[in-house]
């Protein structure tokens, strides 16, 4: 007979081992899915998993990989640190859409001005927007102890509303024949968000969330409000008695991690995407909640944790348009990685034994 | 007369641990025998493979006569044998027949059950009616359920898991009338207990566990409590040393303090004022309860409270959070030791800092930590209050109970504290690690900090308190001088019995 037992300490081991052995499941069962669809499993992952960095055009996708790992680990480090304290923001994507959208605003309300304070400006407005739209829901907790797991993901579907009304209405570009979508944020030299340094992808977006994981670390091990933060999550009553204040907590984590998110938006729609549009977000608000698991919820392992998600996406892309893969099949596969994640951390609070015997 | 249940050999491991080696004993027909032993002795383990719960590993039981060997809970009551827990299982939301249904494998029709049970609590002096809710009970009365639950099986052997814990001495003196005349009837009880006065007066024989092994038995009646307690202990306990110093000016002042309570079943507070002086210790007697948990929450800070409720050093500190009354001087200690007073998955290291950043000056510039002077901290703690661990890195929950309690009270008296609260400062701690405990509250007081110690163990509060006042119903009594208070005149300051007045109204 299996049974777990409790472990007298967390695995320190496991917590690591955890994401690696997931890396490796979700391979196999992903092969396994690929040749279901009757692709050769062992193309199709050296295709996701290799091509993009060793392959004849990595060149070209090794510049992608920071300028999707970038809003990732931005958006998963300001995750990260709600869901340590046990607060779970599930609308980052509503917050990212959100940053754009006030961000974009603001660096084209200043039209066709030319200003050195107007990108800044943006990138401000841009964070502002995604923590109102995360306060939202800390406000409803704090006030009238809603879940702010459903409240942030409704948000998302009501961002998505007002993103189709910029794109549409508010936003359109006035010479763009009536298409819709807005004017061109990275073509307006004001509030352009350009590569620093040609074909690496290095972007301000890019540069600020190498500063956000070094912040987030120092701030995770070295800080009293990091300290709060692992308490309150691990121990709540412990951490009222230590005198957290759950209520400040709760808008603290939802207001950070929104601004993060808003800051990943505005930088995208400045950069990469340039243009407000009706399907102008892609999911990055989602994925980073399996960045930030799959990093163990650690500043450092949610970059290394970007990297590969990102690497998913372009590997993902390449082998829809080479092999024919089915989209829905590359984020199956991003799926089953959180899914066998979450099944392999009960190792890291339990041992698996054989044999039968009683628990007392 | 032949033995109703003879152990021989018995014997459990866990691994790294061994609970039981060796034992045998033997009970009469209408014995009450004691089981006598410090926590972590072995008491639970062997009474739990009486009960069927865990299976030996070694040696054989006999009752009446025949092999006994249950392989579960049911088969032991079959066999006639039944258990009452020290924890209650029952449910809150439904009534005392509901409960003693639950418990049946064929229950009767509720309302022949209900005329049983009034039958029963009547033969048997547990006043209890069978139509109230159990939510609404005192710790007595749930007991009085879970006996009558066990009567009606018609028991041969009753087990008793330390009943007495949670009743005031009244009610105390009603359970051992119901024993001993179960007794009488030639029921055996198996008393699981380290309350060595109540085995002295209660029980017929008694055999005494230390480290999981047999290492007396005798007659209690022919012993002094001393003597039964170096037989458990396998050494003389010093009492704790006190020095009556001159007491100062107050240092915590509760006037009018009321507090609708935030836990489901709990007890608000109504109208508690006392004060204590420096270098006074306060105890607070209560069945558990009884706002005792509430009372400290409105010490602490976690439960904040209208002005002038709570005054530390003639501060007003009712809206004040826990971090700015420990800048005031008060440092308090919950009961729940695992996850209120320690987060159960961090380090010592980080449990020193949980409530000892601010006076122990642990926080650096722009609030960073200073790891290196916390774990000088849990080092100095471990070091301090004897704390078996390998040292500030392990984690609170691999801790014993004991151990943890010793690190949690040391982190806490370690911060020159002017106000000290504690609750249950020794619930589950072994007699030397309970009595050095005791010895660092009054030495703590004798430094000249006012201390408030509430707790359930009588015997506890009447060895280090200055002056004495008990909970009952989220009410205090007035405080009076401990010394030459009587256990009777405690008994009735903490309610006297539960329950008895609606009993006979009912009756």
């Amino acid at each position: 007979m299996l049974r777990l037992e409790k472990r007298p300490a967390p695995s320190r081991f496991w917590l690591w081992a955890a994401p690696i052995v997931a890396v490796l499941c979700t391979m196999v069962a992903g092969g396994l899915m690929f040749a279901a669809l009757g692709k050769n499993p062992i193309e199709a992952l050296r295709t996701i998993f290799w091509e993009p960095l060793f392959g004849e055009l990595a060149w070209y996708f090794r510049g992608q990989l920071l300028l999707k790992a970038g809003p990732l680990v931005l958006i998963a480090i300001g995750l990260a640190m709600g869901y340590r304290a046990g607060i779970w923001n599930i609308g980052a994507e509503g917050q990212y859409i959100i940053g754009a959208v006030v961000g974009a605003s603001v660096g084209l309300a200043f039209y066709p001005a030319e200003h050195w304070f107007i990108f800044p400006l943006a990138i401000l407005a841009g964070a502002l927007g995604g923590m109102t739209w995360g306060l939202i829901p800390a406000i409803l907790r704090v006030k009238f102890r809603t879940n702010e797991i459903l409240v942030s993901l409704m948000l998302v579907y009501v961002a998505q509303t007002i993103l189709a009304m910029a794109a549409l209405g508010f936003l359109r570009n006035p010479e763009g024949n009536n298409f819709p979508g807005s004017r061109n944020l990275s073509q307006y030299p004001a509030t352009a968000n350009p590569e620093l340094i040609s074909g690496t992808g290095l972007h301000w977006g890019v540069v600020t969330a190498l500063i956000v994981v070094l912040l987030g670390w120092l701030i995770l091990s070295r800080h009293r409000f990091g300290f709060e933060i692992r308490l309150a999550g691990q121990a709540p009553r412990a951490a009222r008695f230590a005198g957290v204040n759950p209520d400040r907590m709760v808008l603290i984590c939802l207001g950070l991690s929104g601004a993060l998110a808003g800051l990943a938006g505005i930088f995208e729609v400045t950069g990469p995407s340039g243009i407000i549009s009706p399907d102008f977000n892609v999911g990055y608000g989602f994925t980073a909640i399996i960045v930030a698991f799959l990093g163990r919820l650690h500043p450092v392992g949610i970059l290394l944790a970007g990297l590969l998600m990102a690497l998913t996406y372009i590997g993902g892309e390449y082998a829809a348009t080479n092999l024919g893969l089915p989209s829905a099949a590359v984020q199956a596969f991003q799926g089953m990685l959180l899914f066998f994640l979450l099944a392999l951390d009960v190792f890291g609070n339990y041992r698996l034994r054989f044999g039968s015997g009683r628990a007392v | 007369m032949s033995d109703l249940l003879r152990i021989e050999g018995l014997g459990k491991t866990y691994p790294g641990v061994v609970a039981n080696a060796d034992v045998s004993f033997a009970i009469r027909p209408g014995e009450i025998h004691a089981l006598l032993g410090e926590n972590g002795a072995g008491k639970s383990t062997l009474v739990k493979m009486i009960y069927g719960l865990v299976r030996p590993d070694t040696g054989r039981m006999t009752l009446h006569a025949q092999a006994y060997a249950p392989t579960e809970p049911r088969a032991a009551r079959a066999s006639g044998v039944a258990m009452v827990f020290q924890h209650f299982n029952l449910f809150e939301a439904l009534t005392v027949a509901e409960n003693v249904a639950l418990g049946m494998e064929n229950p009767p029709p509720m309302k022949t059950l209900s005329a049983r049970i009034a039958q029963v609590s009547g033969d048997y002096g547990l006043p209890l009616d069978p139509a109230r809710r159990v939510g609404d009970l005192s710790a007595g009365e749930r007991q009085r359920v879970e006996i009558i639950r066990c009567l009606l099986q018609s028991p041969r052997l009753l087990i008793m898991d330390e009943p007495t814990s949670v009743l005031t001495p009244q009610e105390v003196a009603i359970l051992f009338a119901t024993l001993r005349k179960l007794a009488a009837e030639g029921v055996s009880i198996l008393y699981i207990s380290h309350k060595l006065e109540e085995i002295r007066s209660l029980c017929d024989g008694a055999t005494i566990l230390r480290r999981g092994r047999v290492v007396a038995s005798c007659t209690p009646r022919d012993k002094t409590a001393g003597e039964l307690a170096e037989m458990m202990v396998g050494s003389a306990l010093s009492a704790p040393a006190r020095q009556p110093g001159a007491k100062g000016d107050v240092a915590l002042e509760v006037a009018g303090l009321s507090l609708a309570s935030p836990i489901a079943f709990g007890t608000a507070l109504k109208d508690i004022r006392f004060a204590v002086r420096k270098g006074e210790v306060l105890g607070i007697a209560g069945v558990a309860g009884n706002g005792q948990d509430e009372l400290l929450l409105a010490l602490s800070g976690e439960l904040r409270t209208a002005p002038g409720m709570v005054r530390i050093g003639g501060k007003d500190a009712g809206a004040l959070r826990p971090t700015q009354r420990r800048a005031l001087g008060l440092v308090a200690a919950p009961e729940e030791r695992l996850g209120h007073a320690a987060a159960p998955d961090m380090t010592l290291t980080e449990n020193a800092l949980l409530s000892g950043a601010l006076r122990r000056g642990l926080l650096g510039r722009g609030g960073f930590l200073r790891w290196g002077q916390a774990k000088d901290f849990a080092s100095e703690i471990i070091a301090s209050f004897d704390v078996r661990t390998p040292g500030p890195g392990a984690a609170a929950r691999s801790l014993s109970g004991g151990n943890l309690q010793k690190f949690v009270v040391g982190r806490e008296l370690l911060q020159s504290p002017s106000v000290v609260v504690v609750n249950q400062p020794t619930w589950g701690v072994d007699a030397s690690a309970a009595a050095s405990i005791r010895q660092a509250l009054l030495d703590r007081a004798a430094q000249g900090a006012a201390v408030v110690v509430i707790s359930q163990d009588l015997d506890e509060l009447l060895e280090i308190s200055d002056s004495f006042a008990a909970l009952n119903g989220g009410r205090l009594s007035a405080p009076r001088p401990a010394q030459g208070l009587t256990v009777e005149e405690i008994g009735l300051m903490m309610g006297g019995a539960h329950g008895m007045e609606v009993a006979h109204a009912s009756a």
